[in-house]
């Protein structure tokens, strides 16, 4: 699986917020992760995990607080210059997850997602508009929708504008973050296909940020869990759903209700007391000591490092247990 | 409360005939509950599932009388708890049954609840209007309450303001207000899908765990099939402002008798190693409520559909005890339909059924 060259690398990625008081929110803590090309990544883990700002500050949307990302080697700028974001936009994009507030309802869909190629491409402009339709129909749109505003669209449509809008310019990454939790049942199915299929036809390499876990297992390579801004446990998506190693992977996949009801009736609660801690104070040791059913003594002082699963090395978790 | 079969004839505890109800709108009169019938008994569950504007929140809040008429119109319908009408009324026998005798868990807890009022006023509010209990003992039973929704140090907590708990403390808040007067039925109207899992599966238990304790009866609006399967005992599956399936939990999963059951299904990834399928979406999008179709309402987006499905909206078939579809499939006149229906999931799950890649993804076509 891990046969292509890796694309993007994050070494330490840390993203502070800093609050009054000297304190700060630490949203991404350390992170160490490297994306292959060609490969779905999918991150999951509760909200107020870090997911979305370890998405953002990946592709620099955010400043980085430490650590560096690299790209094909090559290091990028801790915070992004207007040049910076000119160059990185070509190969880097994000598909965001609220497809209500995410498009301008000021500007038309032709302009939503024209804009990229406006400011990048330098085409003509009956070129753009050619380019636009073409992709407009890509994303099972009519390409007459162009002169129409967004709130003309039901949510499924504007999630089609949305990946439009970010794959018009070619990209290599593209981090779509909970790009289906707002729509339906059978609408997701749709945008998933749809995004399976582009990551095929344009060789994509993603990061799918989502908290279902069912639909990441079914559309990612690797899946990487994610609890309090670091990561718990990360390896072939297959592997980490049906044979979870870190505690809080096992709670998070044992509480994933699954559509049959036979399985839930076997089910044994499997319920977790408490909440995710607040990233103001990250408690010293494991960071999941504090609900974890296995804590023992070493877990609340020493912070369990990402390491390789000595019978696996596919599979890294950040648990005394298996270290 | 909800003791059955001390005599054959008793009523069921909520029951629900042809319900229509239609919003007037500058565009037009959208016709949102479209004669829905159902029934309910005490200590069971049933999910009402369906897709957004499906019309499964419209159905519950008429109930409770929180449509606000006009611009909604009650357009026909009865709805009785324990044989007295409830509908369009918010008394029975000079009490409000709001709250007393049916208690109702929204959606968002962020928003239902009050922001300038402390958690345990909240509560002990309710207490106040319907038992007429003094400040002070509705308070202590308040806490009581939280301590019930497992809130941790009660007492405290219900001195807080709701900006102050966490989402899934403010469910089980919400949950605690709802039973306060110990109600015979709970309406949960996607009680979990602001939370994430791992506070979903505490919500969900904690509901479960009332329900054994009180044979109270639940109606659980979803659009979660994982939350169906874990909850119901009984599910009605609606589409466009129609119930078009309604059996058994089990009839449901494993016997689906409407395509749109089958294409729910088919179109979440299965978690069964064995039955790998690819994703089948449901192609095209819900009909437009401001005209509904004269046909069958799911025509437009069934494999299935045939020229009467366009022309004539198929009466709900029996095809089990307390099991029914509402597809043109079961007719006598169409052999095998009853098998074409289950044939959609029955080809996924073996994984030869291909999709035409990307033909027609349009949700606007």
């Amino acid at each position: 699986m891990n046969t292509g060259k890796p694309l993007v690398m994050a070494d330490g990625l840390t993203k502070y917020f800093p609050l009054p008081k000297g304190k700060k929110v630490h949203a991404v803590d350390g992170v160490d992760l490297t994306i292959y090309e060609r490969e779905i990544v999918g991150l999951v883990g509760e909200s107020g995990s870090g997911k979305t700002t370890f998405g953002k500050t990946i592709i620099g949307l955010l400043p980085k607080s430490g650590g560096t990302v690299s790209y094909r080697g090559e290091t990028l700028p801790q915070r992004y210059k207007p040049a910076d974001f000119r160059r990185q936009a070509q190969v880097m994009q994000m598909i965001f997850q609220d497809p209500y507030s995410s498009l301008n309802p000021r500007m038309t869909v032709g302009e939503i997602v024209g804009e990229g190629l406006k400011l990048h491409a330098g085409l003509s402009r009956n070129d753009t508009r050619d380019k636009v339709a073409d992709w407009l129909t890509k994303v099972g749109l009519e390409p007459d929708y162009m002169s129409r505003y967004p709130h003309e669209f039901s949510g499924g449509q504007r999630q089609r504008i949305g990946i439009a809008r970010a794959l018009i310019l070619e990209p290599e990454f593209v981090v779509c973050d909970e790009p289906i939790s707002a729509l339906d049942v059978s609408v997701q199915a749709q945008v998933v296909n749809l995004l399976e299929e582009l990551q095929g036809s344009m060789g994509l390499t993603l990061l799918f940020i989502a908290h279902d876990l069912s639909m990441v297992r079914y559309i990612s390579d690797r899946m990487a869990v994610m609890y309090l801004g670091a990561l718990a446990e990360i390896g072939p998506a297959k592997d980490v759903f049906f044979n979870p190693k870190h505690p809080y992977t096992e709670i998070l996949i044992a509480s994933n209700p699954e559509p049959d009801p036979e399985t839930e009736r076997q089910r044994l609660s499997t319920t977790i007391a408490g909440e995710i801690p607040s990233p103001v104070d990250i408690p010293a040791g494991c960071r999941f000591a504090g609900r974890c059913p296995h804590a023992m003594e070493r877990c609340r002082v020493e912070t369990p490092q990402l390491l390789p699963l000595p019978e696996n090395t596919d599979r890294q978790v950040a648990c005394h247990l298996f270290a | 409360m909800t003791q059955n079969g001390s005599g054959e004839t008793q009523p069921p505890l909520l029951e629900v005939n042809d319900l229509k109800v239609e919003f007037d709108t500058y565009g037009g009169t959208v016709q949102a509950v479209r004669g829905v019938s159902f029934s309910i008994e005490g200590g069971q569950t049933l999910a009402i599932v369906g897709e957004s504007g499906c019309g499964k929140s419209v159905t519950v809040q008429t109930l409770m009388g929180l449509v606000p008429m006009p611009p909604g119109r009650l357009k026909s319908g009865t709805a009785t708890l324990r044989g007295e009408n409830i509908l369009g009324q918010t008394q029975i026998g000079g009490k409000d049954f709001r709250g007393s005798e049916i208690g109702m868990i929204f959606q968002d807890p962020m928003t239902s609840l009050n922001p300038t009022m402390t958690i345990g006023r909240q509560i002990a509010e309710t207490l106040e209007v319907h038992r007429g209990w003094s400040r002070k003992k509705s308070l202590a039973r308040a806490v009581e309450l939280l301590e019930m929704a497992r809130i941790p140090e009660a007492a405290q907590r219900a001195k807080q303001y709701p900006f102050e708990f966490s989402g899934g403390m403010l469910q089980r808040a919400m949950i605690a207000m709802a039973i306060a007067c110990e109600p015979a039925i709970l309406i949960a109207d996607e009680p979990t899908t602001a939370l994430d899992v791992t506070i979903q599966a505490q919500v969900l238990d904690l509901m479960q765990d009332l329900q054994r304790d009180r044979g109270t009866a639940i109606i659980l609006i979803t659009h979660d099939l994982g939350v169906v399967a874990r909850m119901a005992d009984e599910v009605a599956v609606m589409y466009a402002g129609q119930i078009v399936e309604r059996g058994s939990v089990d009839d449901i999963f494993y016997r689906p008798a409407h395509p749109y059951t089958v294409g729910l299904r088919a179109a979440m990834p299965s978690n069964n190693p064995a039955a790998e399928h690819r994703l089948l979406p449901i192609e095209g999008s819900p009909p437009d409520l401001f005209s509904p179709p004269v046909g069958c309402a799911y025509a437009a987006r069934c494999p299935h559909a045939m020229r009467v499905c366009n022309t004539h909206d198929p009466a709900p078939f029996a095809v089990g005890k307390g099991h029914f579809g509402k597809c043109w499939l079961h007719h006598e006149r169409v052999p095998g339909g009853a098998q074409r229906i289950v044939s959609a999931i029955a080809g996924a799950t073996t994984g030869d059924v291909v999709q035409p890649a990307s033909a027609n993804q349009g949700d606007a076509r």
